[in-house]
């Protein structure tokens, strides 16, 4: 397909295209369009891949076969195990939730932990926590699977042998003894108050920070700007201009949550408001963020910083002369200034952890300039001190190899994997005598190491973090370490000589230190902090400062460009085994089980690659072997790898899952630079996305609706009603659907940022099992609600749209009326149940579901055999087996659950009581859930604006979820035209 | 071929006359017996109290010789909530932890070496395993509180328990018999007072005071409570 054609195609036929093979309509494509299921062949590909396949009977999934399945003439006598001493509060069938705390990236994220009968099934956001506000992410919402992992090392090992925990401390404590200003300790970041203090205490030891993905950049340019790091707060809850530069704020960092849920507020127009904010974004690759942005701009990631002194000269910072820019660029910054001024106090410049620190104090500069401190930017002490970057591991590094370390204590931080490739770890560790490794996995870096300490996960941990905004909130244990596993606190404290305290011990007495408060007194506020999952009066207090403009721009230069990027799903790799996060479906490209280089399409073209080429990129002497994909909006001359992949010692699901990008890293290109040298192998490699997947094929203008506010206005000005209203009958008799609850569902497509969050939700909620990667290139994928990415306009740099899809609830549902044994049937509360036990498997429902959102299980997916899965699986939903039909029925379990306790109540539920997982989780609050026959309900309301619509409204079906029109705020200096 | 050759291929029937008969007989007669008999051979197994343990015969063996709610029920009239505490609350009535066994046991006849299996539970902190008795599939999704609560007593799906000194079925708990109820609730229900008697008899007009009490507890039409997803999800 050549660009003329693909452009032509775009702006003149269809509107909306998900992937650049549609918008060109090649011949593959359309073969491919004909069948339900790209590739349903009956076997598996090839002998090679269902090998390695059956090798993953691992964590998360598994082709169990038929053993266990044994003739027998009665049902197997089953055991009733009551307790021996019942605890209080447990009471069988019901589940408690506790309130305790994540670190992401050292931060801690509030939680509210799903306990049955003792164990952690599900997380959530804790209302009452700043990070999270009641909701969650992908990361956290896959963390409870990672606890139940088979794969996590379950002892404690001194050179590859077991031993015991009195053996490693009375190890440790003398190896610590013996080298006395010669210990280091490096972990990943964190914000314990405890844990820095317990290291504080150890005389002569050294600590250091590394994470791969750290923001010492937004640590270096507040340094700059202010001469003291600090910690930036963003109030997007008040900001009407949002111009983010390379950031993607609103996915995958500690504070995204937060960030998503207060940037949503803006661009919802619920109480029939008219106004929401706009929001700017130059990137170089499309980003969930990006995909929100009224004006998208691609951009090179070196060519950010011109930007950002050119707005900062605009606005008058004082020593920043406006650099020249290509004149597409100056129109788009020249814009966004004057947006920002007509906003001044009440929009918001952020730059990303990818740009450079220079930038950063730009931006903080830019936001004193538009006084926009002290109202959308605030300013506190820094919650995580000390650096976290590469520029620690390189010092403990240098500090190795002149032979001042003795001894060195590794927690969690897997150095040996993720250390950017000039660094070389492996050789490093080797000069020191004693290396202890503590951590959940036993991995590449515990594979260096004297000592491994088998580590325990936060679900199993005492512990205390602080949040982004400062807030301390608790970790508290849901369940006792499964294999006996150690924190970092007691680990210190044996370093210390302090070998037999407790990690509840070790924090209550520091915390007990703190507050100075008697036994009474303390324990009591404990309890409660305990409860609420916070500390009281912990939160940081804003402080005043006067920015000014500091550090160098690095030059932009030319030449291919390498960019990377934390894996949207996998981050830093940390979580390679977790098979939910190597499944869902990557934001924009929908890739599954790999990563890749990212490139675009007209580079392709000169480079002369295509989809699934295997690359050898070579940069700064060192070489990895990559698939290209060609990603629509990204910007030309770049490479996008995403970091997380080619792990060697993962565990059974992620080792060798994908190419490992560290490898191309450099200690001075952290993020992205110039000059890489790709070349075509010629080498095929399968990639398997579901991009292509389900598709709702010739029925575009019914499937997203779109306008701008703008439009809305003016129609609303005119008096004309939102779209037309079809009016069709149908052949069969109308249901009464006036009585009772009726269930229904609106999603506000403004809001959604498609950042999986939900996707997740389900599977934990629902037990979706996992099917990997070969499974997923037939188009068996099982997650209930996927979201669909659809684009529109010029290839090089369309509009984004994201679409969550699940079940319909059809009112008129198509899949009923063809299932040969009733085993999908409606119930009286709208709802189209699914009956497992009656499904025969002729999967004629799901071929004539025009919204393609049943799942069927081909194969024995479910791992009924591994103990540790089971425990994490939810008790009240049937885990399904081989030849049934699933798909979403709105969390029937929670809305039974509810219903059983308003009927005993003799009472109605109330609105909001019943909230579905996918609600539950999402950080932005597109989902609402409730009984549309209760007209004060927020759904039902909702359900009245003229912005409402549903999928394929002409099919007649009678969707119970519809949909909030996307709506856009383009600057009409920009989009030229009134849309 | 000469007419020679082919009689010299010319053999006797093989098969006489009366062979049509014979395998008419089996065709309409004996096939349809065969197939009554394994139809109704599965009939039995299927229905049969042995395969869905019903009755006394059918008991499971218990450790320590089982429970006997015939003396702590039917003698000493305890409440079935003294143990079962969370019918009220839970899809799960709770079997009793083995404290709460010892709570009288340690006083009352703690010496007994029938006991013995208690005391070693709790001093060992070894949970005792009972036989399951009242066991629905994993796909059924059963709620004690509901029923409870809505005038279903313990005895309509349990049994007198008061009469057993080994907990065995009394309903062999066919998804047809739930729907019985779920269709006309009326026949069974009982008033608030009552749930917990295990000897309750419906009365003469239990229909027209099962018509009240329906009314009475707000119960669900018979369309709501047939639907698929009121036990099933």
């Amino acid at each position: 397909m050549s660009k003329e054609s693909l452009d032509t195609q775009g702006t003149s036929g269809r509107s909306y295209w998900r992937s650049l093979e549609e918008l060109s309509q090649t011949a593959e494509f359309r073969a491919r369009l004909d069948r339900e299921f790209p590739r349903e062949a009956a076997e598996m590909r090839d002998p090679v891949s269902r090998r390695s396949f059956l090798k993953l009977m691992g964590a998360s999934m598994a082709l169990s076969s038929l053993v266990g399945c044994q003739f027998a003439l009665k049902q197997p006598q089953e055991k009733i195990v009551p307790y021996v001493r019942q605890p209080e509060q447990v009471i069988p069938g019901r589940p408690l939730y506790f309130a305790t705390s994540m670190a992401v990236q050292g931060y801690g994220i509030g939680l509210l932990a799903e306990s049955h009968e003792g164990r952690p099934t599900k997380v959530d956001g804790n209302p009452d926590h700043p990070a999270s506000l009641g909701s969650s992410d992908a990361w956290i919402q896959a963390s409870v699977l990672t606890m139940y992992d088979p794969d996590r090392s379950q002892q404690i090992l001194n050179a590859g042998k077991p031993a015991t925990w009195a053996d490693a401390t009375a190890a440790i404590a003398s190896a610590a003894n013996a080298a006395a200003d010669g210990l280091r300790i490096i972990s990943e970041p964190t914000s314990s108050p405890s844990v820095v203090a317990a290291i504080a205490g150890l005389s002569g030891a050294k600590w250091y920070q590394y994470d791969a993905l750290s923001n010492d950049n937004v640590a270096n340019g507040a340094n700059l700007a202010f001469d003291r790091v600090v910690n930036t707060i963003y109030a997007f809850e008040k900001a009407s201009v949002v111009v983010a530069l390379d950031s993607d704020f609103t996915h995958g960092s500690p504070t995204s949550i937060r960030y998503s849920c207060d940037f949503a507020s803006t661009r919802r127009l619920e109480n029939d408001s008219l106004s929401m904010s706009r929001l700017y974004v130059a990137e170089p690759s499309p980003s969930n963020t990006g995909t929100m942005a009224d004006h998208r701009l691609p951009v090179k990631a070196g060519d950010i910083a011109p930007m950002a002194q050119a707005i900062a000269a605009a606005l008058g910072v004082a020593g920043v002369t406006a650099p020249t820019l290509s004149e597409s660029v100056t129109k788009w910054v020249t814009v966004a200034i004057a947006d920002l001024k007509a906003a001044a106090g009440k929009s918001i410049v952020i730059a990303g952890e990818s740009q450079p620190a220079a930038v950063h104090a730009l931006v903080h500069a830019i936001n004193a300039s538009l006084s926009n401190v002290g109202k959308t930017v605030n300013y506190t002490e820094a919650v995580i001190s000390g650096p976290t970057g590469v520029a620690s591991l390189k010092a403990l590094v240098d500090e190795i190899n002149a032979g001042a370390v003795k001894m060195l204590v590794i927690a969690d931080a897997n150095i040996a994997y993720n250390a950017p490739a000039d660094i070389n770890v492996a050789e490093a560790l080797k000069k020191v005598p004693t290396v202890v490794h503590l951590g959940i996995y036993n991995d590449e870096t515990a594979a260096l190491a004297n000592w491994h300490i088998n580590g325990a996960y936060y679900l199993e941990s005492w512990g205390d973090l602080r949040a982004f905004d400062g807030t301390v909130s608790l970790q508290q244990p849901l369940i006792a370490p499964l294999y006996d596993g150690k924190t970092f606190l007691e680990v210190v404290a044996a370093l210390a000589g302090n070998t037999t305290a407790t990690a509840y011990e070790l924090l209550t007495s520091y915390w007990k230190s703190v507050q100075g408060t008697k036994d009474y007194a303390f324990d009591k506020q404990w309890q409660i902090s305990l409860h609420d999952g916070t500390v009281a009066q912990t939160t940081a207090a804003t402080i005043k400062l006067t920015a000014k403009v500091g550090g160098e721009i690095p030059a932009s230069g030319t030449g291919l460009e390498l960019i990377f990027r934390p894996d949207p799903s996998l981050r830093d790799g940390s979580a390679a085994n977790n098979g939910w996060l190597q499944e869902v479906p990557k934001p924009i490209t929908k890739l599954v089980w790999d990563n890749t280089a990212q490139i675009s399409f007209a580079t392709a073209q000169k480079l002369g690659v295509k989809n699934e080429d295997v690359l050898e990129l070579t940069y700064q002497g060192r070489s990895v072997k990559a698939p290209a994909y060609i990603v629509a909006g990204q910007v030309d001359d770049t490479i996008v790898v995403h970091l997380g992949f080619g792990r060697t010692q993962a565990g059974k699901v992620g080792t060798n899952v994908g190419f490992n990008s560290y490898a191309l890293r450099g200690t001075e290109t952290m993020w992205f630079g110039n000059g890489v040298e790709v070349k075509n192998t010629g080498v095929n490699y399968t990639l398997a996305s579901t991009q292509e997947h389900f598709n709702l094929e010739g029925r575009d203008e019914d499937i997203y609706h779109t306008t701008t506010i703008a439009k809305l206005i003016e129609e609303k000005a005119h008096g004309e009603k939102g779209h037309k209203k079809h009016e069709i009958f149908s052949l069969f008799p109308a249901y009464d659907y006036s009585k009772g609850y009726q269930w229904g569902m609106s999603i506000d497509l403004n809001a959604c940022n498609g950042c999986n969050a939900c996707v997740v939700a389900c599977q934990a909620e629902n037990n979706i099992p996992v099917v990997g990667k070969d499974q997923i290139w037939r188009g068996r994928e099982m997650q209930w609600i996927r979201i669909d990415t659809y684009f529109a306009g010029d290839s090089t740099n369309p509009s984004i749209y994201q679409q969550p899809i699940a079940c319909m609830q059809c009112e008129n549902a198509p899949c009923e009326i063809v299932c040969p044994v009733a085993a999908t049937v409606h119930d009286e509360e709208g709802i189209n149940n699914m009956v497992y036990n009656r499904c025969v498997g002729t999967k004629y429902c799901s071929n004539n579901c025009p919204y393609k959102v049943r799942r069927f299980n081909f194969f024995q997916y479910v791992d009924e055999e591994t103990p540790s899965l089971k425990l994490q699986r939810n008790p009240d939903v049937t885990v399904r087996v081989r030849g049934v039909m699933e798909k979403c029925n709105y969390c029937l379990q929670r809305i039974n659950e509810s219903r059983i306790d308003a009927d005993r109540e003799n009472r109605e539920i109330k609105d909001g009581e019943v909230i579905t997982a996918c609600q539950q989780a999402c950080p932005s609050q597109a989902i609402v859930f409730g009984n549309i026959n209760d007209k004060s309900s927020r759904v039902a309301k909702l359900k009245e604006l003229d912005t409402k619509f549903t999928v394929l409204d002409s099919l007649n079906t009678k969707p119970r979820t519809s949909y909030m029109t996307k709506l856009t705020n383009p600057n009409i200096e920009l989009s030229g035209k009134m849309e | 071929m000469s007419i020679q050759s082919v009689e010299r291929y010319q053999m006797a029937q093989v098969f006489n006359r009366r062979t049509n008969k014979i395998v008419r007989l089996g065709i309409f007669v004996g096939i349809p017996l065969v197939l009554a008999l394994l139809s109704s051979a599965w009939w039995y197994y299927t229905r049969s109290d042995w395969i869905r343990d019903v009755g006394p015969a059918n008991a499971k063996v218990q450790p320590g010789g089982g429970f006997s709610h015939q003396l702590h029920v039917g003698g000493l009239k305890m409440d079935c909530r003294y143990c079962h505490n969370s019918v009220e609350l839970s899809s799960s009535a709770n079997i009793p932890p083995t404290q709460t066994c010892m709570g009288c046991h340690s006083q009352v006849l703690s010496k007994s070496t029938k006991l013995e299996f208690i005391r070693s539970s709790y001093a060992k902190d070894v949970p005792v395993q009972w036989n399951l008795v009242h066991d629905v599939p994993k796909f059924v999704y059963f709620n004690h509180s509901i029923h409870v609560a809505k005038g279903v007593g313990c005895s309509t799906c349990h049994g007198n328990l008061a009469t057993m000194p080994v907990v065995y079925k009394t309903q062999a708990l066919y998804m047809s018999w739930c729907l019985n109820c779920h269709r006309n609730p009326e026949q069974f229900l009982r008033p608030e007072s009552e749930i917990y008697n295990p000897a309750w008899q419906p009365p003469a007009d239990q229909i027209a005071q099962g018509l009240i009490l329906k009314q009475k507890y707000n119960i669900r039409s018979k369309l709501q409570l047939t639907n698929c997803s009121i036990c099933h999800r």
